[in-house]
């Protein structure tokens, strides 16, 4: 399993891995927002908590098609699916690689990101906190709506559709913790919220993911 | 006799074509005598004057949207275990109903909340959560759409509409966390209790409910009839290219 998640880390170093892809994204969504919005920073302060979450969710999105679409293409998924591991298990291991390569790091420069927003310095390490703790639960669920669209040809825009839908609690509890904590408020509660979201989704989410697999692997 | 006699398509068409003329009838009956009772013989309401009579449609459009999605999950959770076909077609034959229903639902309420509220469309807690109930509808449809072979089809659909039910109901709460609400209780279970809806509104929705509920079931019959042949044609049509 260590060396399925070395193999897809690798994977998405090399050039056309797609490494660095999503998070270029994510650094555009914040410079576009203000072009269109205008510079005003209480408006951007204001709306800053959603457009980084929402920017998170679709640089996430951007990439999930190609999770299991190329080794279904290239046959080493049926390989994987006949391995003496778990599917579940690789499902699980693919979740973990994809974050590593776009959830880590958007984690990682949203601060930057936060300041070009004139997100207030309280809200910064909520900001943090809320995506280190809430992308997991992005990863985990784009596995479930890539393994439900792997055998499609153009399944990209089908996946957007089945997956978004299915990113509305985590993105609402995720951008309220960045808005209370900027304010501020308390942020226990939409925190331990947004874990639960990310525990259920990783312990529960794997089974239905490996379930599709096999289904479309059929 | 028991239920899973009608997993057999032949007599699950046998049987729906025999309740289907009664069902349909009955649907008919109760909405044209609910919805002109309801439209034409119950008083204005004293705050919002005639608005208040969208309620025959709203309520059971919205109530009958929810109950699609749960009928779909049963009947998705029934083809995963026992493998039969019928109970697969009728959970995609109940999909647009349920989504249309949605969407009368969603336009219905802007029409009310206009004159109301003032406004076609508020980020209220129940009006967020029935958009993401249409989103998940649509979803669900278009995968349907999109996975040629019918057997996959059913199989990726059915697990999709658990996931997404566990999700949805979610979403319901996680907005109720995320805004205050302007929309109303309901006040059809609140008989007895202070503030229940006015009598005079009480039947005539109860007969408008009941049409939309035997129209669903109606709907709902004849497209899995229909969803049956289509699929029986394909296998014919897939035999005579064979042969020739």
């Amino acid at each position: 399993m260590i060396a399925l998640l070395l193999r897809d880390l690798r994977l998405a170093m090399r050039a056309g891995g797609g490494f660095g892809l999503g998070l270029a994204f994510f650094l555009l969504v914040a410079v576009l927002v203000p072009l269109g919005v205008g510079p005003e920073g209480g408006v951007l302060a204001r709306i800053a908590p959603g457009i980084l979450w929402v920017g998170a969710l679709l640089a996430c999105l951007l990439s999930l098609d190609r999770l299991f679409a190329l080794d279904h293409e290239d046959g080493s998924l049926d390989l994987l699916a006949t391995a003496p591991i778990p599917l579940e298990g690789v499902v699980a291991i693919k979740a973990l690689a994809h974050w590593l390569v776009t959830g880590l790091p958007l984690t990682l420069a949203a601060p930057l990101l936060g300041v070009l927003l004139h997100l207030p310095d309280s809200g910064q390490v909520w900001l943090v906190a809320s995506l280190a703790v809430g992308t997991p639960a992005l990863s985990s669920i784009g596995a479930f709506g890539a393994a439900l669209t792997v055998g499609l040809k153009r399944g990209g825009l089908l996946l957007s559709l089945l997956v978004l839908p299915l990113y509305v609690p985590t993105l609402i509890f995720g951008a309220e913790i960045i808005k209370r904590g900027a304010a501020g408020m308390a942020v226990e509660v939409p925190l331990l919220l947004l874990a639960g979201i990310t525990l259920g989704a990783a312990a529960a989410l794997p089974f239905a993911s490996a379930l599709a697999l096999r289904i479309n692997l059929r | 006799m028991s239920i899973w006699e009608y997993a057999n398509p032949k007599k699950f068409i046998a049987t729906a074509q025999r309740v289907l003329p009664w069902v349909a009838t009955g649907a008919a009956v109760a909405l044209i005598m609910g919805l002109i009772w309801g439209f034409f013989f119950t008083p204005d309401d004293y705050k919002q004057g005639s608005t208040v009579k969208i309620i025959f449609l709203h309520v059971p459009a919205a109530m009958m949207a929810i109950n699609a999605w749960v009928m779909m999950l049963v009947t998705s959770l029934v083809w995963l275990v026992r493998r039969h076909h019928v109970s697969a077609l009728a959970a995609r034959a109940a999909a647009p109903v349920g989504m249309t229903f949605t969407l009368i639902a969603l336009a219905t309420g802007a029409f009310w909340g206009q004159p109301m509220w003032g406004t076609w469309w508020e980020w209220d807690p129940r009006l967020t959560s029935f958009l993401i109930l249409f989103l998940f509808y649509l979803g669900y449809v278009a995968l349907w759409e999109a996975v040629e072979n019918p057997d996959t089809a059913a199989d990726l659909t059915a697990v999709l509409c658990m996931v997404g039910s566990v999700f949805a109901v979610l979403s319901r709460y996680a907005v109720k966390f995320w805004n205050q609400g302007l929309h109303q209780d309901s006040t059809i279970l609140k008989v007895g209790e202070k503030d229940p809806l006015d009598p005079a509104y009480y039947w005539p929705l109860a007969v408008c409910i009941a049409g939309f509920i035997l129209l669903f079931v109606a709907l709902v019959l004849l497209r899995t009839i229909t969803e049956i042949r289509l699929r029986r044609l394909a296998v014919i049509e897939a035999r005579e290219r064979l042969g020739s």
